[in-house]
């Protein structure tokens, strides 16, 4: 993806694991690369007072999401000489296990998309507003909080 | 003076809506606002809400006819 148009980052439902392959194979002819570095998050079945997560419901005030996304994205490239960036989020209901967030940040030297990548997971973890109902076994719930 | 006002995540679940039109005469800022649709609400940490004005995190700004406010609770994204 050139760094001038971006595209849209939510998906609907989970990330799946052929995207990242076709991500890098997407790349390979992109030859002034040296490092990719990716960042996968995947829902975990977390333990409540006896109670386990099974799935984890997204919901984003959209239209904001996606501006704050873009902001990011233009400060990471002001910040790290990096060729490329991709990221990807999903909407809806995600089963553990399952992947929910893709960055995938690319760049002549290993040490700047590694950096690059770090700079976006946090900057989407504090600044985009995504929302997620952290749903238990027994069809209860509860608000996850970034920590 | 008209505004629209989003709830997302736990507010909406409070609130038992997503949207709604508001009006009202006079100055109000968005602070003042949020106080108004939070008011009565089964919410632990009403402190931990934040407000956009127009897809701009902001609590202080006075509101203007058309505006678009979102009531957001902590952000859950990764």
């Amino acid at each position: 993806m050139d760094k001038k148009k971006p595209k849209k980052v939510f998906v609907q439902g989970a990330i799946p694991p052929e995207k990242i392959a076709n991500s890098v194979a997407n790349h390979q002819s992109k030859t002034n690369i040296g490092a990719h570095s990716i960042f996968l998050g995947q829902i975990r079945a977390d333990e409540v007072d006896g109670k386990t997560v099974t799935a984890i419901d997204y919901t984003a005030y959209e239209e904001m999401a996606e501006k704050v996304f873009h902001e990011i994205r233009e400060a990471a490239f002001a910040k790290f000489d990096i060729t490329c960036a991709h990221i990807y989020h999903s909407l809806g209901k995600i089963k553990v296990g399952k992947l929910c967030l893709f960055v995938f940040t690319s760049s002549a030297h290993r040490k700047i998309a590694i950096a690059a990548t770090n700079f976006f997971v946090e900057e989407i973890k504090a600044k985009v507003p995504v929302f997620g109902k952290e749903i238990f076994e027994d069809e209860t719930h509860q608000w996850k909080v970034n920590k | 003076m008209k505004v629209t006002v989003k709830y997302f995540g736990l507010v909406a679940e409070a609130a038992d809506k997503s949207e709604e039109v508001m009006e009202f005469n006079g100055e109000l800022t968005a602070s003042e606002l949020k106080e108004q649709c939070l008011y009565g609400l089964s919410i632990a940490d009403k402190d931990s809400v934040q407000i956009a004005v127009n897809q701009n995190l902001d609590d202080k700004t006075t509101l203007k006819d058309g505006d678009e406010v979102a009531l957001l609770p902590p952000f859950a994204g990764g």
